[in-house]
Formats: C-alpha cells, sequence, structure tokens
C-alpha cells in the first residue's frame, strides 16, 4: 500500500503507516477503552439473551414492574419482561441499524465522492452541487414522511436513514480523491492503460482509507441516533420488536414511578454513543486525518 | 457581493419547487386517505367529502390547483380539523415553536461560545478538560434521554418546574435547556477548535509581540477567525434545532408545530403535512441563505469555491 506524506520518515525503522497508526491508537487509552467498551458490549447483545433464563418476550404478570433485584438484575417492565433482556435484545437492532444503515451510506457517499473527485471539471461541478442541494434539505422530515407513508418496516429504515448520512462522506472522498489523483502513481496507472474503474477503486480508494475508517466510526453515532429518534417519536422499529430508542421512548412514558425503566436503556445508549465518539476521534489522531472536513 | 446573492436566491426557487413538488407526490401516492378510519365512512359521504376538497379532480389537476393557491399565500384547508385552515394552524402553533427554538439558539450559543474560548485560551488546564468533558456528554445523551432525566430530577423530585406543559415563563426552562444543551456542545467543540487553530496563527503571535491585551488578542484578532466554523454550522445547527423540537414538544407536551406535523403524518392530513413541510423547508432554506451570505461576508475568499 502506498504511503501518505505523513509517514515519509518512517520507512527507516521498517514500520508501515499502518502499524504505526494502531501503535498511536493504543498509546490512546480512552480510544482503547471506547473499542472495548463496544466489543463487550456488542458480545453482551448477542450473547445475553441465549444464557438468559429469561425470555425477551417471555411476560410475568404476577412480577409486573419489579425493580432491580436480585433475578431480575435491571427489573421489569409493565407486562413483567425483563429489562435486562430486552434492553441486550434491543441493543442488537439498535447496533444492527447502525451498522447497517453505516453500509448503505458509505457505499453510496463512496462511490458517488469517488466518482466525482476523479472526473472533476464540470461533471464534478454538477455532482457537488447536488449534494450541497440535498445538504440544505429539511431531511429528517422526509424521512420522517416516508417512515409514516410507507410503513415502518426495517429495510427502509435503513434505506431511509443511509439515504441522508452519505453526505458529508461523499464530500470527504472527493477531496481526498482530489488531491491524491494529481500524484505521480495514478499517472503512471494511467500510463499503463488500466481502466477508470481499476484506478478509482484499486489504486486512489485504498489511499484515502484513513479518512474513509474514521468518518464511518463516527456516521455510525449519528445513524443510531436518527434511529432512535425516529423510534422515540414511533417511526422507527415496531413491536414486539425493540430497539434503544423504543425502550427509552416507553421508560419516558412511565418514569415517574419506575426510573429503572428509562435510566438502564438511555445509559447503555449514551454508552455506546460514547464509546463510538472516542474510539473515532482516537482513530482521527492515529491516522493523521486532519480537518479532511470539506 | 450582490451579485452573489441574488444567484444564491435564484438557486432558493428550483429547491423550494423541487421540495413542494416531491412532497405532493408523495403524499399522494400512498396507500390510505385522510378518511381511511376505523369506522368505515359510507360511500355517498365519502363522496362528497373527496368532491368537497377536489380530490375526485384528477392528479395533475389538483396539482396545479395547489400550485396556484401557495403561490397566492393559501396552505388550503385541514382535512382532520374541520372549518380550519392549515393558515390558521400554523398561525397557531408557530410561535410556539419558534420560541422554544429561539431560546434553545441562545442558549446554545451564549454556552457554546463562552465555554468554547474559554477552553482554547486555558487549553490543557482543568478549566478546558472540563469544558471539553461536558461538551461530549452533550453529543451523546441525546435529547430524548436528557429531556426525562431533567424532568424527573427538577420536575419530579424536587418539584421546581412542572414536568410539562408551555404556561409560565418557568414552563420554558426545561425544553430550551434540553434543546439547547446538544447545540451548545457542538458549538463549544467547533469554537475551541477554530480558536487554537487561529490562536497559533502568525499574525497572534505578532499582536503578541506588539504587546496587545491577551482581552485584545482573543476578542479583536483571534475571535473573527475562529468563529468561522461556528457560523458554517449554524445553518445545520438551526435546521437541527428545528426538526429537534418535534421530540421536545412530545416530551413536555408543549403544543407547537413540530408535534404538530409528526400528528398530521400519522393522520394523513395531505394539506396539513404538505403545509409544514412547505413551511419547515422555507425556514430552513433561508436559514441556509442568509448563514452562506454571512460566511462569504466574513470570509470573502469563499466566493471563488
Amino acid at each position: 500500500m502506498n504511503s501518505s506524506a505523513s509517514s515519509s520518515a518512517v520507512a527507516e525503522t521498517g514500520s508501515s503507516p499502518w502499524r504505526d497508526a494502531r501503535h498511536r491508537l493504543q498509546r490512546n487509552r480512552l480510544a482503547v477503552a471506547g473499542a472495548v467498551t463496544l466489543l463487550l458490549l456488542a458480545a453482551a447483545c448477542v450473547l445475553g439473551p441465549l444464557l438468559s433464563s429469561f425470555g425477551y418476550a417471555e411476560q410475568d404478570l404476577n412480577n409486573t414492574f419489579a425493580p432491580p433485584g436480585s433475578t431480575h438484575w435491571l427489573g421489569t417492565d409493565q407486562l413483567g419482561r425483563d429489562l435486562l433482556v430486552r434492553v441486550l435484545y434491543g441493543g442488537r437492532i439498535s447496533l444492527g441499524v447502525g451498522l447497517c444503515a453505516t453500509f448503505v451510506a458509505l457505499t453510496i457517499g463512496v462511490v458517488y465522492g469517488a466518482v466525482a473527485g476523479y472526473l472533476g471539471g464540470r461533471a464534478d461541478a454538477v455532482m457537488m452541487r447536488l449534494v450541497d442541494i440535498i445538504y440544505a434539505l429539511p431531511f429528517t422530515i422526509f424521512v420522517i414522511l416516508l417512515m409514516v407513508f410507507l410503513g415502518r418496516n426495517i429495510i427502509l429504515l435503513f434505506v431511509a436513514i443511509g439515504a441522508v448520512e452519505w453526505l458529508t462522506m461523499a464530500r470527504i472522498v472527493r477531496s481526498q480523491i482530489m488531491s491524491l489523483k494529481k500524484m505521480e502513481f495514478i499517472e503512471a496507472a494511467r500510463t499503463l492503460g488500466f481502466s477508470h474503474s481499476r484506478i478509482i477503486f484499486r489504486h486512489l480508494l485504498p489511499n484515502a482509507l484513513g479518512p474513509i475508517i474514521v468518518y464511518t466510526t463516527l456516521t455510525i453515532p449519528a445513524v443510531m441516533l436518527l434511529e432512535a429518534f425516529l423510534s422515540f417519536l414511533g417511526l422507527g422499529v415496531q413491536p414486539p420488536m425493540s430497539s434503544w430508542g423504543t425502550l427509552i421512548k416507553d421508560g419516558a412514558e412511565k418514569m415517574e414511578e419506575y426510573w429503572w425503566l428509562l435510566v438502564f436503556p438511555g445509559a447503555l445508549f449514551s454508552l455506546t454513543l460514547f464509546s463510538l465518539n472516542f474510539l473515532g476521534d482516537g482513530l482521527r489522531d492515529a491516522l493523521d486525518v486532519r480537518s479532511a472536513k470539506d | 457581493m450582490f451579485r452573489f446573492v441574488v444567484r444564491r436566491l435564484l438557486q432558493v426557487i428550483p429547491v423550494l419547487f423541487v421540495i413542494v413538488t416531491a412532497t405532493f407526490f408523495m403524499v399522494r401516492f400512498v396507500p390510505g386517505g385522510p378518511f381511511t378510519a376505523e369506522k368505515t365512512i359510507p360511500p355517498e359521504i365519502l363522496k362528497n367529502l373527496e368532491a368537497h376538497y377536489g380530490l375526485d379532480q384528477p392528479l395533475w389537476r389538483q396539482y396545479l390547483t395547489y400550485l396556484g393557491s401557495i403561490a397566492r399565500g393559501d396552505l388550503g384547508p385541514s382535512f382532520k380539523y374541520p372549518n380550519r385552515t392549515v393558515n390558521e394552524i400554523i398561525g397557531d402553533k408557530l410561535p410556539v415553536s419558534l420560541e422554544l427554538g429561539a431560546l434553545a439558539l441562545v442558549i446554545a450559543l451564549a454556552l457554546g461560545l463562552t465555554l468554547g474560548v474559554l477552553a482554547a485560551v486555558r487549553r490543557n488546564t482543568w478549566l478546558d478538560y472540563l469544558a471539553s468533558s461536558a461538551g461530549l456528554l452533550g453529543m451523546c445523551v441525546p435529547t430524548f434521554v436528557l429531556g426525562p432525566l431533567l424532568v424527573l430530577f427538577f420536575g419530579i423530585h424536587l418539584g421546581w418546574v412542572n414536568a410539562s406543559g408551555w404556561d409560565s415563563p418557568a414552563d420554558r426552562v426545561l425544553p430550551a435547556l434540553t434543546l439547547g444543551f446538544v447545540y451548545a456542545a457542538y458549538i463549544m467543540r467547533l469554537t475551541r477548535g477554530g480558536m487554537l487553530e487561529v490562536l497559533n496563527q502568525d499574525f497572534i503571535r505578532t499582536a503578541r509581540a506588539k504587546g496587545a491585551s491577551e482581552s485584545r488578542i482573543v476578542f479583536r484578532h483571534a475571535l473573527r477567525g475562529g468563529l468561522l466554523p461556528v457560523i458554517a454550522f449554524l445553518g445545520p445547527g438551526i435546521a437541527g434545532i428545528l426538526t429537534g423540537s418535534f421530540v421536545i414538544e412530545t416530551i413536555f407536551q408543549i403544543p407547537g408545530l413540530g408535534r404538530e406535523f409528526v400528528n398530521s403524518a400519522f393522520n394523513r392530513d395531505y394539506t396539513l403535512v404538505l403545509g409544514t413541510v412547505i413551511l419547515y423547508a422555507t425556514l430552513i432554506v433561508g436559514c441556509n441563505l442568509v448563514v452562506d451570505v454571512v460566511q462569504v461576508w466574513l470570509n470573502p475568499r469563499l466566493k471563488f469555491e
């Protein structure tokens, strides 16, 4: 892999820029803590419901609104369902939506930005003008309308959220490609007669990977927030499925007497956002991505 | 400058046109209408209703009629609230949402700018760490978690303010704080970053060398450049505050336009949905325009990008 400008001095020690970045990341304690927390959370969400003796939809009407205790660690809800299992299960959905919708945004943004940056000139001007215009639209409102009118199905949720969040990625990738394509190794690739798509995907994009990774990490919390926002309004994930957003919504309605229904889902959601942001910031420092925002 | 403003203004028209058209057809092409209720309405009455609201006309004619009426500033009658027009409903509810949004914006700017400048000037001191942690906290605790928690603590536990409603001035405190806090966090981070970048530049060192006082350096020299990222953020920020108020109005049961919009979408009140979307879109596009112009005014280099 070709090195970026910042790592030219490293050659003497025989370390690759990626290994360098990993070392820098490992020294950043907050980022490591974020990554570890995320791994633990993901593992708990995947494995927890399997290990628990309580089912996720299992009702126990003799034991409704039980406060946190030794049987139900985080208490139970209005139907006597175990909150811990529900929170972990909701985490699967929230993290799943976060990853899938980010993937949609990533794919659209990277391809769009790379093509615009590579073509340059008038095509680029038109494509980025379009991004500017879409950027100025009240997109959250359209997502709300889409979810109301086209039924609240989870695939649509991915697409709708992905369709909103790709814009920043497109801008970042474009600016990276713009500066990379003037470099000599691209000229060499052109001279060798490689096709445009080969140059874009094999030569340009791998060198723009740093910013792409960083902004992917930072897109996931944004996507998760949007999902929870929609779920809170009753437009996201529908019962009997639950995400952190729907759990927080239910909890907020009953918090006056049963605080745990709000506090635990809210805390776990915030913890996830914290971890993702710490990891993202750490990656940005480690990969030396400076103000690549526009 | 004048040409720049005119050019940007001309771009607004097609954008708004696209929004109106897209929303109009999106609302119409989906199953279910404003009169599909649990209780089925007799077909004769349904026919009358549809004739009354012009729904029996071909779609293109409805579209043209609608375009004509909004050009006159008339957003039509509401489908769900008989005898009320969309203009009346918006006139009723918008001031509440605007008040909430304006208060939140003031809080966000006051908190964010102060903390951001302080954190940058006192970099790597406890003040910086405190402000930065608060900033991160604001970004990671979403409004729909923070709001209920504040209600739980100040409204129910301490009993200082009402848990919901929009009557006394005290009722404004929690909603505005909740909505403003997130944006205060963003503004704080942007201000801190922007100020740090400017404070490291040569002209600041020159000003120091010439013996300018620290406060003069910060307020006269650094602030103008350091605030550029904040101003760029205000466009999306204001849009976020407007849409963020949907959730806030639901949490605190505030009779504003945000809650009305979400309800109207659930009710498939076509004209009310269209009217609010057009209004929000105009507000947001307008704010972006103003932000763009201010940005170019402060940093003329942007004009050529």
